[in-house]
């Protein structure tokens, strides 16, 4: 290990030594941190193979015709792309990776209620993995259905659509055990006096992803079991030969899919609730507000999955209604946003990287959002439907919120997992970087959209040439910066200068332990007074 | 009182002392603080039920929409299945809750003996109901009644539609009830060995609920299939 040379009163979680050694030290560590780290490592490969996807796919959009692969290849790719991106990174991305990790620290407890759950859901999540890549190389070949897996296309499909599947049920399961996790571990394991308006946000944002992993998933993982179950032995629930009504499955699919997105941006947002008090070095604004808007996210996202299907065929009083809490579910997520100015509002702020992330979040997850009000609104939806500006508004709102906050996240809590320090430099190329080429690949997919031009097409007629090559540069440079950014922590990792316990002045439990963190985070279990956010400096100018 | 009776019945050596040790415990686990959190268990035990309730909830929510569609077919197929195993079947369940209620009843008191014997009669009711189980299929397959049979196929969209159903929906049962089996096997070694005692009784409580579930679920299927005509 390279973290020897620390100073010798307390032993990280890193150098660790128990009953296990070399790799079976990690892989059957019941420690959250290791999880969380091992959670961090599979997470990140599986982007960086999800981004490759992309970057054939763009290059075979560079220009008209065959340029790079033929048309089904082109089907498998957006497929395996979506499946990669949705089940593998954002689904368990910031809470298995950062959850585990900051969860028990942040409420000052020393492991999660049930650690040995947690290996087990992480093993889940490696099985899923496994069986989802190995569906690329197995006779019948990789997917083509689209990451949504729509009957009845996939109970014809030759393709691996049943390993798929059962990939997906293992990443489901992973998630709810993960869900139940931490449910438990707040509400039994928080330090004396954290009651739970003196909770991070962060914790308040994990805590209603939870519920959402616990409450939604499990009808996904029945509608995946009777897809498969369909495919082998023809029961027709969902075969219209048999009788059988496909919109059912759509309507299962979309009552987890689209809380599921929610799972995907919630925590993110408790991210941005964490880094932005410590880079303004002021209290929070509206705590309680923040704490409420998830959970109110968290319910009202139940009521709106039925908006994937406007055009699908449902009655006009249903497509209002449902019209009509979609837009409703968009108020909590402004409440936030306007909290979020408000507490930089005469905050003295300091634009450091992780910072950097949070503003290009503000900015890219705000134009996902009002481009979803178009998509909300039954009218535009009919126009924009099945375009490129679906492609646009989801890759804004999940790539421009989530992954964003991801790296966000990565480079906030850096210091803290490693004990190492980045060049911060060459961070803030990359950050810019990133959104440019960010801006350059989807913006154009907007306009392309709103021109016509189709989603889940390999081919395009003349006229939208120009901005598929725009787009095309676009994600050039995106992958640069990106690549460029993990670079930049590769190296912080093996040779990076040695971090101080509290880089940014954040006051969180986090900051208060070493940086790396012991094996049992805190000494002694710390008792809380105070809220989460009450910086020393702020109460001074009172 | 209480504790004497549990002492007396962990003599016989089975227990493991580093299990209840917890210094001992601290320098070969890569977890030194043992903790140990009988509501934080009941909590997750109830979360995972909740899960279990909402997977059913999806087949439930499909039985409905399609009832709704097919209302006169479901009448003719539902009369296809038979009603006296059925009924057996309900009444070996509820039985099986009662026996299992009553083994924790007994550990808590400190009856070992009498807690495993309640125990081992839960896992003859689960095994006699999966024994039906097979005979009720059975006796649908060889009348061709089963998915994807030609016999089926011919029949009317509706019965398909209901008897995949009752398939699926009595097959995921059955799975549970098999699980509940394997489950309830190691509560009774469990037991034996001394490591669930009076003092330390969460899991089979657990299992205790996890039981139950199985039971009510099978409340629901047992009128929605056979009843209902
Ligand atoms: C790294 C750079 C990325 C590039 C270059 C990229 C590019 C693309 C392209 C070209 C498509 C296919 C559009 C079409 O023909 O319909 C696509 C689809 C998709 N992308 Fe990305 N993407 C990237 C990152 C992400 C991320 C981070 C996520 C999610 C977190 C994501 C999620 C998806 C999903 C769900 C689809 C839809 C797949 C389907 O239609 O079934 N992508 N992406």
């Amino acid at each position: 290990m390279t973290h020897q040379a620390h100073d010798n009163s307390y032993v990280s979680y890193l150098d660790y030594k128990g009953k296990h050694s070399g790799i079976w030290a990690w892989l059957l560590s019941t420690d959250h941190k290791r999880i969380g780290l091992m959670y961090l490592t599979g997470i990140m490969l599986f982007f960086v193979a999800g981004m490759s996807l992309g970057f054939v796919m763009k290059t075979e959009m560079l220009s008209r015709g065959e340029t790079l692969v033929d048309a089904q290849t082109y089907n498998a790719l957006f497929t395996l792309h979506g499946v990669i991106m949705i089940f593998l990174v954002i689904i368990p991305g910031i809470p298995a990776a950062f959850g585990n990790f900051f969860l028990p620290i942040q409420i000052g407890a020393k492991d999660v209620s049930f650690p040995r759950l947690n290996l087990f859901s992480f093993w889940l999540y490696m099985a899923g993995g496994v069986v989802a890549l190995s569906s690329l190389f197995l006779q019948g070949g990789p997917i083509d259905t689209g990451w949504t897996f729509y009957v009845p296309y996939s109970l014809r499909t030759n393709t691996n659509v049943s390993l798929a599947l059962l990939a997906a049920f293992l990443l489901g399961f992973s998630s709810i055990l993960t869900g139940l996790n931490f449910i438990t571990t707040v509400h039994r394991l928080r330090a004396p006096g954290m009651g739970f308006f003196r909770m991070p946000l962060f914790i308040w944002a994990l805590y209603s992803t939870a519920w959402i992993q616990v409450i939604a998933t499990p009808v996904i993982g029945i509608t995946i079991v009777l897809v498969i179950v369909e495919r082998l032995f023809s029961i027709g629930i969902f075969d219209p030969a048999l009788g059988g009504d496909p919109i059912l499955f759509q309507h299962l699919f979309w009552i987890y899919s689209h809380p599921a997105v929610y799972i995907m941006i919630l925590p993110a947002m408790g991210v941005v609730s964490e880094i932005i008090p410590t880079f303004a070095k002021r209290t929070i604004f509206g705590y309680k507000a923040i704490a409420f808007s998830s959970l109110a996210i968290a319910f009202i996202g139940y009521f709106v999955w039925a908006h994937h299907m406007f055009t699908s065929g449902m009655s006009d009083l249903a497509r209002i209604i449902f019209s009509l809490f979609t837009f409703l579910v968009a108020i909590p997520s402004g409440v936030k946003v306007f909290n979020w100015v408000a507490t930089l509002y005469k905050g003295s702020i300091e634009p450091r990287v992780p910072f950097l992330f949070v503003m290009m979040f503000i900015f890219l997850f705000s134009i996902g959002g009002l481009t979803g009000l178009v998509l909300g609104n039954l009218a535009t939806n009919i126009h924009t439907h099945g375009t490129y500006f679906v492609v646009a508004h989801f890759h804004y709102v999940m790539f421009g919120g989530t992954v964003i906050i991801l790296f966000g996240a990565l480079h906030y809590w850096f210091p803290k997992m490693f004990g190492r320090m980045y060049n911060e430099k060459v961070a803030t190329v990359s950050v810019i970087l990133i959104f440019i080429g960010f801006n350059g690949l989807y913006f154009t997919m907007f306009i392309l959209g709103y021109m016509g031009m189709p989603r889940r097409y390999w081919d395009y007629l003349p006229e939208y040439q120009l901005l598929h090559t725009i787009s095309a540069i676009g994600a050039y440079i995106l992958i640069a910066g990106i690549l460029l950014m993990l670079h930049n922590l590769w190296k912080a990792l093996r040779k990076g200068p040695k971090a101080v316990q509290n880089p940014w002045g954040g006051v969180t439990l986090e900051w208060t332990v070493p940086s790396p963190p012991p094996l049992e985070n805190f000494d002694e279990i710390p008792i809380i007074t105070h809220g989460p956010y009450e910086f020393p400096e702020a109460k001074g100018v009172k | 009182m209480r504790e004497a009776t549990y002492n007396e019945q962990v003599t016989d050596g089975t227990m493991n002392i580093k299990e209840t040790n917890p210094i001992s415990h601290a320098v070969s686990e890569p977890h030194p603080h043992v903790h140990r959190d009988d509501i934080g268990s009941k909590l997750g035990m109830w979360l995972f039920l909740f899960t279990e309730i909402l997977l059913f909830g999806g087949l439930f929510i499909l039985y409905m929409a399609y009832r709704f569609q097919y209302s006169e077919a479901f009448h003719i197929a539902a009369r296809d299945l038979n009603v006296n195993i059925g009924t057996l079947n309900t009444i070996i369940l509820l039985t099986s809750s009662l026996t299992m209620a009553l083994s924790i009843a007994a550990i808590q008191k400190g009856k070992r003996i009498l807690s495993m014997t309640l125990i081992a009669s839960t896992i003859a009711f689960a095994a006699a109901f999966m024994v039906n189980k097979y005979f009720e299929w059975g006796a649908k397959f060889a009348h061709g009644i089963y998915p994807g049979s030609s016999h089926l196929l011919e029949k009317e969209k509706g019965e398909i539609i209901f008897f995949g159903l009752y398939y699926s929906m009595t097959g995921l049962h059955g799975i549970h009830v098999m699980v509940g089996i394997i489950l309830l096997s190691i509560m009774f070694v469990s037991v034996w060995r001394g490591k669930t005692n009076p003092d330390k009784f969460i899991i089979l409580e657990n299992s205790g609920l996890y039981w139950h579930l199985v039971d009510l679920i099978w409340i629901f299927l047992f009128p929605l299939f056979y009843l209902i005509h």
